[in-house]
């Protein structure tokens, strides 16, 4: 899930990040005021011709979608015998239109792209004191470190398995913890010399000139 | 040109480099020295990621004391770990970080980024994200992310060190042609051999500054 964008250039990739994300929140609080199993089936099948349209590895998509999926089938389930099927069948529906609209919206748009529009409606967060840039730094930093993470913790177990350790968590936290502030540090001195800068905000409270 | 007056650096109670002087005015500069003789703070205080705590680093003029953000625009790093230096998770995305961090317009970030990529043979990998990358595309990634931003120097530091024998040529090749003068921090007499002057760090100080085959044989008597 970490290589989440599929390169293409379809009109659904070509479409501004800010109006994708822009009609996946409004499509998202739409599914919970406007009701009805018709409507939610017309917007999922309207999903699947973009996702054809955009040309994206359908196989790839459900396998990664597999474990969500699965859950539908309880929640149907329970609301088949818990409230009535139609509405069992609603909520499903309600939950795909949310996924899809959420998997095709991440795997046609960047990163950078997502995170340039979130450091754009984030702007008026610098009356308060909070930096969007760095919060967009952060979200990058975030995925970017997740798979390098992975990986060091599977080189631990490896060399505790070695070694005639079992699984014991400290043993794998403490060392984890460890490694990650050293390339915590690492990478900062890296964006250092590469020269970011993400610039000084002052919250209004104290004023324009003071630190 | 570098200037290095008068350097002393310590970590904690450790002194790392003891009273060093040194005018880099040489095209290819080598520095070579034990683990834990100075060379990696050495190359660390020329681009500025440190600031010494006695003497003074000046790039063309530019003291890293008095503007260290100038002396980083001046002077590229390429670390020995690729991975803690990709700050991005795609190959387009980090090459346009630094980029975007001297605040280059934005229709220029993409020509640019596009003649990198096809200059160090990344076209392919364009749009790949980063952890999926091999050891050597990683270290080409690193090297064409620093040189996007064409700096005046650039300095290495052991950039070969985790790359199997024909990614090391693939990044030798690369550093040949660098057109900026360079100062490589490296382990590999065959690189060392090939530059114009090589530095030799032992316990923080400069045992020798000469030629390479000069360099060299001070270097292995140092060591035995």
């Amino acid at each position: 899930m970490l290589s989440l964008y599929v390169p293409g250039h379809s009109p659904v990739h070509r479409l501004p990040a800010g109006v994708k994300l822009l009609v996946l929140a409004a499509g998202s609080a739409a599914l919970f005021v406007v009701p009805g199993v018709a409507v939610h089936a017309g917007e999922l099948l309207a999903i699947l011709v973009l996702f054809h349209v955009a040309g994206l590895p359908w196989r790839e998509v459900l396998d990664q979608l597999r474990p969500a999926l699965i859950l539908l089938v309880p929640i149907f389930l329970f609301h088949v015998f818990a409230t009535d099927w139609v509405l069992g069948l609603e909520t499903v529906l309600r939950i795909l239109v949310l996924l899809f609209l959420a998997v095709i919206v991440t795997l046609t748009t960047r990163l950078s792209d997502m995170i340039e529009v979130l450091e754009k409606a984030m702007r008026p967060l610098r009356l308060a004191g909070i930096n969007p840039s760095k919060v967009g730094m952060m979200l990058s930093m975030v995925i970017r470190l997740i798979p390098l993470m992975m990986r060091e913790a599977g080189e631990i177990l490896e060399a505790q398995r070695a070694r005639g350790l079992d699984r014991n968590a400290i043993a794998l936290l403490v060392p984890l913890l460890i490694k990650a502030l050293k390339m915590a540090d690492d990478l900062s001195d890296a964006m250092d010399a590469r020269g970011y800068d993400p610039g000084a905000v002052t919250p209004f409270w104290r004023g324009k000139g003071t630190p | 040109m570098i200037e290095v007056c008068g350097v002393s650096h310590r970590f904690g109670e450790r002194q790392v480099l003891k009273d060093v002087n040194l005018a880099l005015t040489e095209r290819r500069i080598g520095v070579v020295g034990a683990n834990g003789s100075g060379k990696s703070t050495f190359a660390r205080l020329l681009n500025g990621l440190l600031i010494p705590d006695e003497g003074r680093v000046r790039v063309d003029g530019i003291d890293s004391r008095d503007d260290v953000k100038a002396l980083r625009r001046r002077v590229g790093f390429v670390f020995q770990n690729p991975d803690n230096q990709i700050v991005f998770p795609v190959v387009e995305e980090d090459i346009a970080f630094g980029l975007k961090n001297a605040k280059f317009p934005r229709e220029e970030i993409p020509r640019r980024v596009d003649a990198v990529l096809e200059r160090y043979r990344l076209g392919h990998l364009r749009e790949q994200a980063t952890h999926l990358l091999s050891g050597g595309e990683k270290q080409m990634l690193a090297l064409a992310a620093v040189l996007v931003m064409e700096p005046r120097y650039v300095v290495l530091d052991e950039p070969m060190t985790l790359l199997d024998l024909r990614n090391r040529r693939l990044v030798q090749e690369v550093i040949r042609g660098i057109e900026q003068p360079i100062v490589l921090v490296t382990h590999e007499f065959d690189h060392l051999e090939e530059l114009d002057r090589v530095i030799v760090f032992d316990e923080g100080r400069v045992i020798a500054d000469d030629t390479p085959g000069a360099a060299i044989r001070r270097y292995v008597e140092a060591m035995a």
